[in-house]
C-alpha cells in the first residue's frame, strides 16, 4: 500500500475495520460499567474481569474445542469475580475503588499463575480454536460497504446488540427506571419498595457478564489465544468511555468508537501519512478527553449521584 | 458508634489503654496476611508441590544470602515510598490511585537530569536528579488535587486517566528527545555523579534504602508533629470541622496531593538513580504504584505499618523468584496471595463481625445519646 | 366538620416504644387517626416525632407495641407493606429523584406497562394528569423535579402517595422548607384531601400551624406523648408550655450583669438558606461585654443561618457584622477565631469534634497553628498534653486520659470538650449555639454554669436555643426570631412564657394572635 494514498479506499476500509475491532471489547466492558455505576456501583475492577475472563474463555475452548462453550465460561466467570465485587461492596459496605483495585491485582497474579500451571508457559497459551466469523447475508456483497462491515468476529454485532438492548433497558423498562433511581437517590427508591440491595446485586452481576464478554472477545474473537496482561489498560479505557459517554448506553457506544478510532488512526498513521500527530498523542486523546468532560470544559459529565456511595439499610 | 463507656470508668495507666477496637484494627492485617500465606499453600498444594518447600525456598531466596537480602531490599525499597504517597493520601480523606503516573513521572526526569548535566559533584547532581523527580511526581498529582478542589471532580478517575497520560507522554518524551542515539529505546545512561551511593559492598543495594526509611521518618514527622499534618489529617476525618477549625481545605487538598505524588515521583527517581540508571521504554505499568496501594492499606495508612507491609510485599516479590526456579511454583501466586490481603482488608466489615461479640443491651445512660433523633438525616 | 367520636380509627398506634443504642426514641407512644380528620403531632427536633411515622410506614421496626389499621392488627415491616396498607407518607426531606421527571417519580416501583413489558410513559402521564385533576394538585408530568419548586415538589411527594392508593397521609414537617405562599397552598390542599375522605397526620413544630390545620393534636416530648387535645379547645399558650417544659426545672444563680461596651453589632444582615431561599432578611442586634443575649424562635426561623454567617462558615448575602468595631462580615472563619470569636456549635458530632482525634487534638482545633500549641511548624505535644490534662480536670471531662479519640466519650463529655475548647481560647464573644442539646441534667447545669461564669468575666455572648426556659434563665436580654427576623426584644426580666410564646409564633400580640386566629378559623369552616 502506498504512503498516504488517500483516494485509496482500502485505506479507509482498513480503518473502519480496526476503528471496530479496537472498539468492540470497549464497548461490551463500557456497557458493563454503565450498569453498575447507574445503579450506584463504581467498577473499576472491569480490567481484571476482562482479564480473567479472556483466560477461562480460552481454557474451556483448548479443552473442549468449543469456542461458544469457551464464551459461555468467559460471561460465567466474569459473573462469579463480579460476585466478589458485590458481596464486599454491596453487602459488606467496601471501598469499592479498593476491592476493584484488588480484583485487578489478583487477576494479573491468578491468570499468570495459571497460565503456567497450566501450559507450563508465560507468556501466552497456545492456540485454541477462536468463535468463527459471522458473515452477514448480503451486505457482505456490497462494494466497499460489504467489507467494512459484513464480515466480523460475531461480538463485533454482540456489541452493537448490547447497547441497543441495553439503552433499551435502562431507559424503555421498569427494570431500568429502578435501576437509575437506585444509583440516584437509593432511600427514595427503596421508600417506594424498591430492593436497592437486589438491584445493586443485580447490576453488578450484569457488568461481570458484560466484562466477561469483552473478555472473551479479546481471546476467541481477535485472537485465539491468551496472552498475559492482553487487556493492556481496555477496562479502564472503557471506563473513562462510560464517563465521556455520560453513563448512557449510547453515549458509551459513540465514545468506543471515537476512542476505537483514535486507537485506529494511531495503528495506521504510517498508511495514512499522518505521522505530524505523534501516535501516543492519539493514544493519550481518551484520557485528555475524560478528564476535560470530567471538569466541564467539554459539556460537563455528572456521575450518578450515588455513584460509589454504599448504601445503608434503616434498623 | 459503639460507646465503651463502661471501660472509660476506670482509668488505666496511659501507655497499656488499648481499646477492643484497636485490638481488633491491629489484629486485621495480621489475620489478612495470615489467610492469604494460606491461600498460597493451599494453591501450592493445588499444583501438586509442597507447601513448606514452597515457602522455604521463597524464605531462602529473600534471606538466604548477603545478595540475596540486598536484592531484597532493593525490591522494598519503591514499595516504601509507593505505600507511602497512598497512605499519605488517604490521610487527608483522598484516594491516589495515580502512584503508578507519579512513578512514571520521576523517572523520566530524574533520568533525563541524570544524564542530561554533567560535570556537577555527586553532592549536588544526585540530590537534584532525585528530589526533581519526586517533584515531577507532585505536580503529576497536583493537577487532580487541583480539580478535586476547585472543581469537585473525584480524584480516582482523574488519576486513573493520568496514569495512562503517563504512560504514553513517557513514551512521547523518550522518542522524541531523550532516547540515546541507536535502535533501544532508552535513555543514555545516568552520569556517575547522579548515580546513588552503593552501600552494602559486592551488592547493588544503594543509598535509596536510606532514603525511604528517611522518608517514613519524614512522612510520620509530617503526619504527626506539624501543623500541616494536623491539618491534613483533620481534612480527612471530618472537613466540616476542618472549616469549623478556621481550615482552608481547598489548599490542604492540593498540598496532599502534591506530597502524595511527590513521594511516588521519588520512588521512581530511586529506581532510576539506583537501579537502572537509565530510562527504558516502558510496555506497560511496573506495578509498584498498584502495589504501594496494597501495602498502605495493610500498613493501615501508617508510615511505621507502611514500612513493614512493604518489606512484607517486597520479600514475598523477591522470595517468589527463587521460588519459581527451586520449587517450580509460578511466581504470579504473589500477586494472588497480595490481592487476598487487600481485599480481607479492605472487607474488614465482614472480619469484624466475627471477631466482634454479640450487640450486648441497649446502655440506658442518657447523655450516650445522639444529638438528633427521629431520623432527621 | 366531622364527628370524630363516631367511626373506628383508620390508625392505631399503641405503647409504642422503639430504642435505639444509647437512646430511647419512642417510649409507649399511642396515637389514634380517624377518618377524615387532620391530626397534629407536635414536638421539638428529637421527640420523636419522625421515629414513630417511620415506624407506621414500616421503615423501623418498633421493639414494642402494637399497630392496628382500620381495626385490624398490623405487622409493617417495610413501605410496602404500609403501601399495601393504604399508608403514604411525605418525608421532611423529599425523597424524589432530581433528574427524574414527575411521572417517573410518581410511578417508580409500581410502573404502568404496556402488553410488551415495555415501560408506558404514555399511561404514567395520563394516570399522573387524572390524579392531579381530581385532587387539584396541579404539576407539570413532564417536568424533571430538579426544575421544579419546593412546593411543586411536594405536591408531587402528595401525588406519590395519593398514586399508590393511600389514604392516610403522613407529611413530615410539611412546612419547614416551602415559602409563606407555599404554606397557604398547602393548607388548601390538605383540606381538599380531607374533603375527599383522606386522613392525615401531619408532624410539626409550629404551634400556629396546629392551630391553622389540625382538628387534633398530640404532642411528643423527648420520646413521651405529653397529652393530645382537640385543637379547639386548646390554645397556643397550652401547647407551647406542653411542648417545650422540661421536667427538671432548671434555675441559674447569677448577679447583675455589668454591662460593659458593644461587642458584636449586626447591622441589616441578609443570608440564603436551604435552597437558595432567604433565610435572615435584615436582621439587627447587638450583644455587649458582661451580658448573654439569647435568641429565642421555633426551629428553622433562621438560627441555623445566623449563627454561621456570624462565624464565617456561611456567606451573607448583604449586611455588616461588627465585632469590637471592625466589619468581619464574609471573613474566612480563621479571621473571625482570631477576632476573638468562640463557637459552641449545634452539630457537635459533626462540625465540632474530630472524633477520631484525641481529646488533647480536638482541644486545639481552632489555634493549632500558634504559639504555644505550635512553635514554627512543629506541634508542641508537652504543652499539648499539659493544656489537655489542665481542661480535663478544670472542666471535670470523664475520660482516662488526653489520648483517647473523642469518638469513646460520652455525649455530654463530648460537649464539655467543646465548651473547655471554646471558653479556653479567652474570646471577645462566645456563640452559643444549643449548646445543651441532648446532655443530660449534670451536664446541662455545668455548661450554665460556665456560660454565666464566662459573663460574671466580662464576654459577651450570644446564645441560641429552641429551650424557652433556657433561654430565659440565662439570657440578660432576649431577642425573639421569626422568619428571619428579629420580631421583639425585652429583658429576661420582664419577659413571660407566654409573651415569648406568642412572638415566637409570629404574632405581634395577644389581640393580634386572636383576630388571625379567628380568622383562620372562620374559613376553616
Amino acid at each position: 500500500m502506498e504512503t498516504g494514498n488517500l483516494a485509496d479506499v482500502t485505506i479507509y476500509i482498513a480503518l473502519v475495520v480496526s476503528t471496530l475491532r479496537m472498539a468492540t471489547p470497549l464497548i461490551l466492558a463500557g456497557l458493563g460499567g454503565v450498569f453498575s455505576e447507574r445503579s450506584g456501583v463504581v467498577n473499576i475492577a472491569l480490567e481484571g474481569i476482562m482479564l480473567i475472563s479472556a483466560f477461562m474463555g480460552m481454557l474451556i475452548s483448548y479443552y473442549t474445542e468449543a469456542p461458544w462453550l469457551g464464551v459461555l465460561s468467559a460471561v460465567a466467570s466474569g459473573v462469579l469475580v463480579a460476585l466478589i465485587l458485590a458481596v464486599a461492596c454491596v453487602r459488606y459496605k467496601s471501598n469499592q475503588v479498593v476491592v476493584g483495585t484488588a480484583i485487578n491485582i489478583f487477576s494479573l497474579g491468578f491468570t499468570g499463575f495459571m497460565l503456567r500451571k497450566v501450559f507450563e508457559h508465560a507468556g501466552q497459551s497456545p492456540p485454541v480454536t477462536k468463535v468463527a466469523d459471522w458473515t452477514i447475508p448480503l451486505i457482505h456483497k456490497i462494494p466497499v460497504i460489504g467489507p467494512m462491515i459484513g464480515k466480523h468476529t460475531p461480538f463485533v454485532y454482540i456489541a452493537i446488540v448490547a447497547a441497543v438492548i441495553s439503552n433499551h433497558v435502562l431507559f424503555e423498562t421498569k427494570l431500568g427506571l429502578r435501576i437509575r433511581a437506585v444509583g440516584e437517590h437509593p432511600k427514595a427508591a427503596e421508600t417506594v419498595g424498591v430492593d436497592v440491595f437486589a438491584i445493586r446485586y443485580l447490576c453488578v452481576l450484569l457488568s461481570g457478564a458484560l466484562a466477561g464478554l469483552a473478555g472473551a472477545s479479546l481471546s476467541l474473537g481477535f485472537l485465539s489465544q491468551f496472552r498475559e496482561n492482553m487487556t493492556g489498560g481496555r477496562g479502564f479505557i472503557a471506563l473513562a468511555a462510560m464517563i465521556f459517554g455520560k453513563w448512557t448506553p449510547y453515549g458509551t457506544l459513540g465514545a468506543c468508537i471515537l476512542f476505537g478510532f483514535a486507537d485506529a488512526l494511531q495503528i495506521l498513521s504510517q498508511t495514512l501519512g499522518l505521522t505530524f500527530i505523534p501516535r501516543d498523542f492519539l493514544l493519550m486523546a481518551p484520557y485528555i478527553l475524560t478528564m476535560a468532560a470530567l471538569a466541564g470544559v467539554i459539556g460537563r459529565s455528572v456521575p450518578p449521584a450515588a455513584s460509589g456511595v454504599p448504601y445503608e439499610r434503616q434498623k | 458508634m459503639s460507646s465503651t463507656g463502661k471501660d472509660l470508668e476506670q482509668p488505666r495507666s496511659k501507655m497499656l489503654y488499648i481499646s477492643r477496637e484497636q485490638r481488633i484494627e491491629l489484629l486485621i492485617p495480621v489475620v489478612a496476611v495470615f489467610l492469604a500465606l494460606l491461600l498460597g499453600a493451599l494453591l501450592v498444594i493445588f499444583i501438586g508441590q509442597s507447601p513448606i518447600k514452597a515457602y522455604s525456598a521463597l524464605l531462602k531466596g529473600a534471606f538466604g544470602s548477603k545478595r540475596d537480602i540486598a536484592e531484597t531490599l532493593i525490591n522494598v525499597t519503591p514499595l516504601i515510598f509507593t505505600g507511602l504517597s497512598v497512605a499519605f493520601s488517604f490521610k487527608c480523606g483522598l484516594f491516589n490511585i495515580g502512584a503508578e503516573g507519579q512513578f512514571i513521572m520521576g523517572q523520566i526526569v530524574a533520568a533525563w537530569i541524570g544524564f542530561q548535566i554533567t560535570g556537577l559533584p555527586t553532592v549536588i547532581h544526585m540530590p537534584l536528579a532525585f528530589l526533581l523527580g519526586a517533584l515531577a511526581g507532585g505536580l503529576w498529582a497536583a493537577l487532580p488535587g487541583y480539580l478535586k478542589a476547585k472543581l469537585g471532580v473525584h480524584e480516582v478517575i482523574n488519576t486513573i486517566m493520568m496514569n495512562y497520560i503517563a504512560l504514553y507522554f513517557s513514551h512521547y518524551l523518550l522518542m522524541a528527545a531523550l532516547k540515546e542515539p541507536g535502535q533501544i529505546p532508552q535513555t543514555p545512561a545516568v552520569a556517575a555523579t547522579a548515580r546513588l551511593w552503593r552501600i552494602l559492598p559486592g551488592t547493588r543495594l544503594h543509598f535509596g534504602l536510606i532514603l525511604a526509611l528517611g522518608a517514613v521518618c519524614l512522612v510520620y514527622y509530617l503526619l504527626f508533629k506539624t501543623t500541616l499534618g494536623y491539618e491534613i489529617r483533620a481534612v480527612g476525618l471530618n472537613p466540616h470541622a476542618a472549616r469549623y477549625s478556621g481550615i482552608n481545605v481547598s489548599r490542604d487538598i492540593i498540598i496532599a496531593m502534591t506530597i502524595s505524588g511527590a513521594l511516588s515521583g521519588a520512588a521512581g527517581a530511586v529506581q532510576i538513580l539506583g537501579v537502572q540508571f537509565r530510562f527504558l521504554d516502558l510496555f506497560g505499568f511496573v506495578g509498584y504504584g498498584f502495589d504501594g496501594i496494597a501495602v498502605a492499606l495493610l500498613g493501615r495508612n501508617h508510615p511505621f505499618g507502611v514500612l513493614a507491609a512493604a518489606t512484607l510485599f517486597g520479600t514475598l516479590a523477591r522470595g517468589a523468584v527463587t521460588m519459581q526456579s527451586m520449587a517450580k511454583i509460578p511466581k504470579q501466586i504473589i500477586g494472588i496471595i497480595q490481592a487476598t490481603i487487600v481485599l480481607i482488608v479492605a472487607a474488614d466489615e465482614i472480619l469484624r463481625r466475627l471477631m466482634k461479640p454479640k450487640e450486648t443491651e441497649i446502655q440506658g445512660s442518657q447523655d450516650a445519646g445522639e444529638v438528633e433523633l427521629g431520623g432527621d438525616r | 366538620m366531622l364527628n370524630k367520636a363516631k367511626g373506628i380509627p383508620v390508625v392505631e398506634m399503641h405503647d409504642i416504644t422503639v430504642k435505639f443504642p444509647g437512646v430511647i426514641a419512642n417510649d409507649n407512644v399511642s396515637i389514634d387517626l380517624y377518618p377524615g380528620e387532620v391530626l397534629a403531632l407536635l414536638g421539638e427536633n428529637g421527640a420523636g416525632k419522625t421515629t414513630l411515622m417511620n415506624v407506621l410506614y414500616g421503615l423501623y421496626r418498633p421493639d414494642e407495641g402494637e399497630i392496628r389499621i382500620r381495626g385490624e392488627t398490623a405487622y409493617i415491616s417495610n413501605p410496602n407493606d404500609a403501601i399495601r396498607l393504604g399508608i403514604g407518607m411525605v418525608h421532611q426531606h423529599f425523597m424524589l429523584i432530581p433528574p427524574f421527571t414527575v411521572a417517573e417519580n410518581i410511578v417508580l416501583g409500581v410502573e404502568p406497562v404496556n402488553s410488551y413489558g415495555r415501560l408506558d410513559m404514555d399511561k404514567a402521564v395520563r394516570d399522573v394528569e387524572e390524579l392531579s385533576n381530581q385532587y387539584g394538585l396541579i404539576v407539570d408530568p413532564h417536568a424533571k423535579i430538579e426544575d421544579i419548586s419546593v412546593g411543586m415538589q411536594q405536591r408531587v411527594e402528595i401525588l406519590k402517595a395519593l398514586y399508590r392508593g393511600a389514604d392516610v397521609l403522613i407529611l413530615d414537617e410539611p412546612t419547614a422548607v416551602l415559602t409563606p405562599q407555599e404554606v397557604d397552598e398547602l393548607a388548601e390542599i390538605m383540606r381538599s384531601l380531607v374533603d375527599q375522605g383522606k386522613s392525615i397526620i401531619f408532624i410539626t413544630h409550629k404551634l400556629q400551624e396546629v392551630i391553622a390545620i389540625s382538628d387534633r393534636v398530640t404532642v411528643l416530648k423527648q420520646g413521651k406523648c405529653v397529652g393530645t387535645k382537640e385543637t379547639q379547645n386548646t390554645t397556643v399558650e397550652e401547647l407551647a408550655q406542653m411542648m417545650v417544659g422540661r421536667e427538671v426545672v432548671l434555675s441559674v444563680e447569677k448577679q447583675e450583669a455589668k454591662v460593659g461596651e458593644t461587642v458584636l453589632r449586626v447591622d441589616n444582615l441578609h443570608a440564603k438558606g436551604p435552597r437558595n431561599l432567604p433565610a435572615l432578611r435584615g436582621v439587627s442586634f447587638h450583644v455587649n461585654a458582661g451580658e448573654i443575649v439569647g435568641i429565642a424562635g421555633v426551629e428553622g426561623n433562621g438560627q441555623k443561618e445566623l449563627v454561621e454567617t456570624l462565624t464565617g462558615l456561611r456567606k451573607a448575602t448583604s449586611g455588616h457584622i461588627y465585632v469590637d468595631g471592625i466589619d468581619i462580615v464574609n471573613s474566612q472563619p480563621r479571621t473571625l477565631i482570631e477576632q476573638g470569636v468562640a463557637h459552641i456549635p449545634e452539630d457537635r458530632q459533626n462540625r465540632g469534634l474530630i472524633l477520631d482525634f484525641t481529646v488533647a487534638e480536638n482541644f486545639i482545633m481552632r489555634n493549632y497553628y500558634k504559639p504555644p500549641f505550635a512553635r514554627g511548624i512543629n506541634l508542641d505535644y508537652g504543652t499539648i498534653h499539659t493544656h489537655a490534662k489542665q481542661l480535663i480536670s478544670e472542666f471535670d471531662i470523664r475520660t482516662p486520659h488526653e489520648n483517647v479519640p473523642v469518638r469513646s466519650l460520652s455525649g455530654g463529655n463530648q460537649q464539655k470538650v467543646i465548651v473547655a475548647r471554646e471558653l479556653s481560647s479567652e474570646p471577645r464573644l462566645l456563640v452559643a449555639s444549643q449548646p445543651t442539646r441532648g446532655l443530660d441534667v449534670g451536664a446541662i447545669e455545668f455548661v450554665h454554669k460556665r456560660l454565666v461564669e464566662q459573663r460574671d468575666k466580662g464576654k459577651a455572648i450570644l446564645l441560641i436555643s429552641l429551650e424557652l426556659d433556657e433561654i430565659m434563665s440565662l439570657s440578660d436580654r432576649i431577642l425573639v426570631i421569626y422568619e428571619g427576623q428579629i420580631v421583639g426584644e425585652m429583658t429576661a426580666r420582664e419577659a413571660t412564657e407566654r409573651e415569648l410564646g406568642l412572638l415566637m409564633a409570629g404574632g405581634r400580640s395577644k389581640q393580634g394572635l386572636d383576630a388571625e386566629r379567628s380568622a383562620v378559623n372562620v374559613q376553616h369552616r
